[in-house]
């Protein structure tokens, strides 16, 4: 109950400043729009092989970067005045990373109508599974973003995010697909969650329900979801009487 | 309303360990306001954080509004309101939405929370501002609002983290007038950290006095100042009891 009184409170803030959604989502719709094209007529992928890599990248630099909130929160006593009230430590994360997924959902379902506009021809289960692919990968990064912000002097968080963001979108394959890396990439690329959830987005727009990739996609997205938020909370918790 | 014996905070830092507070005893009958003085770096903030339930105390024991400190901490937020010192609210946060969420988060309902801030923001003459984002208030409107955000719940016991440092002093003594008030009205009890002593003097019935993380000082205004001498200042307790004068610290 706290955790959606929480989360609405965020989400009306946030669509308060419908800009800062739209520029949320900018990077990857440029992709779509000035790469994309490109990228189709060029014969390494289709459609429907870049916008899951896009909406991984949405992912990563929306819900990667939720964290910057609290590190505002933090300087303006926000956070001090919530931690001191009843709610649980848990119900503070999951409000604000309940908000990180819906913004992230709405961003996703622009850049896939879009996606629509320039040729992808997804089936609509393929996408429907998809989105609750992402919006896992985006409860955890979500979730990992505060406990980051929330363990760095906050003066670090921006330029660390971004800093740590841009290689693991190009690890993820999220651009160009990661058969075409060489042996060592593709290794170093296994090691990050977000190459699974890639491939296994790229299956499911395929309609390839149950084909390996969209499985293990699913289950890795599933696990770094628990993980995250277990994490989080557990810094959430860090220093209370 | 507060019990605290050997009340300590130890930090552990790269150069070693740092003992912010050392053994703190502290007692704060309901409905008393209590001043909290000290210099720069004495313990104050750290202390208001762990009876607060902000920061885990490394020693001692204590009892916050009839709550164990450390095995209640739930019950312990329930009861009283925190306004730390560097406000409440972002800059764009709207006043009645924030006061709204604080309210919900204490267990009210909606209607019953609407009705409520709509109370506090009239007994503290902000009703007109609801709809206003913080960064449109003025410094005493602002404090007024983070204190209104403590209160929301009806605590029994306020702590306030230098409510008036940077206001005007016509704002400052509008919100002595609030602290006083609440108290006649609500019998609140009330512990304050300042660095003003004209505040500590004008408004705490009892000062507790820390330097190095000890306490140095503890009495009414008038039985320290007393203890020095007949025309002593409060400038002079602090100067006697720490060996510096608290405005140079205000100033720092």
């Amino acid at each position: 109950m706290t955790t959606l009184v929480l989360a609405r409170h965020y989400v009306r803030q946030t669509f308060r400043v419908k800009a800062a959604l739209v520029f949320g989502a900018l990077q990857p719709v440029l992709f779509l729009v000035l790469f994309g094209p490109l990228f189709a007529r060029s014969g390494v992928g289709s459609w429907e092989v870049l916008v899951p890599g896009l909406l991984v990248q949405l992912g990563l630099l929306s819900a990667g970067m939720s964290g910057f909130g609290i590190v505002f929160d933090q300087k303006f006593g926000v956070l001090e005045r919530l931690r001191v009230t009843p709610a649980s430590r848990m119900s503070l994360l999951l409000g604000r990373v309940a908000k990180d997924v819906l913004v992230l959902l709405v961003q996703a379902v622009a850049l896939v109508g879009l996606g629509y506009a320039f040729g992808l021809r997804a089936p609509l289960p393929g996408v429907l599974l998809g989105l609750a692919l992402l919006l896992l990968l985006a409860a955890a990064l979500a979730a990992l973003s505060y406990a980051v912000a929330l363990s760095l002097n906050q003066e670090m968080f921006a330029p660390l995010m971004s800093t740590v963001l841009v290689p693991l979108i190009l690890l993820s394959g999220a651009l160009l697909p990661m058969s075409l890396a060489p042996g060592w990439l593709d290794v170093l690329s296994r090691l990050t969650p977000f190459r699974y959830v890639v491939d296994g987005l790229r299956a499911l727009f395929a309609g390839h329900y149950t084909a390996p990739d969209a499985l293990l996609g699913a289950g890795v997205a599933a696990l770094f979801a628990v993980a995250g938020i277990a994490a989080a909370t557990r810094r959430f918790h860090h220093e209370n009487a | 309303m507060i019990h605290a014996r050997g009340l300590s905070r130890t930090f552990t830092t790269k150069t070693g360990p740092v003992e912010a507070v050392r053994r703190l005893d502290i007692d704060v009958a309901a409905g008393e306001i209590v001043g909290f003085l000290g210099p720069n770096g004495a313990g104050k903030t750290t202390t208001l954080r762990m009876l607060t339930t902000l920061l885990r105390p490394t020693g001692g024991t204590a009892t916050v509004a009839g709550h164990d400190l450390t095995a209640e901490p739930a019950k312990v937020r329930r009861r009283i309101g925190y306004v730390p010192q560097g406000g409440t609210m972002g800059p764009g946060a709207l006043l009645g939405e924030e006061l709204e969420l604080q309210a919900r988060l204490y267990g009210m309902g909606a209607t019953a929370a609407r009705d409520r801030v709509a109370e506090v923001l009239e007994s503290l003459d902000l009703a007109d501002l609801a709809a206003r984002p913080a960064a449109s208030l003025s410094g005493g409107q602002r404090r007024r609002a983070d204190i209104a955000m403590g209160l929301l719940h009806a605590p029994a016991l306020l702590f306030l983290d230098e409510p008036t440092t940077g206001l005007d002093p016509r704002a400052r003594a509008a919100l002595w007038d609030d602290v006083r008030r609440l108290r006649a009205e609500r019998g609140l009890t009330v512990f304050l950290s300042t660095h003003y002593l004209d505040e500590a003097d004008a408004l705490c019935d009892r000062l507790l006095i820390v330097d190095g993380g000890r306490v140095a000082g503890a009495g009414t205004p008038a039985a320290l100042k007393a203890e020095i001498g007949p025309a002593a200042t409060l400038d002079d307790v602090f100067l006697s009891l720490t060996g510096r004068p608290l405005r140079a610290e205000a100033a720092a």
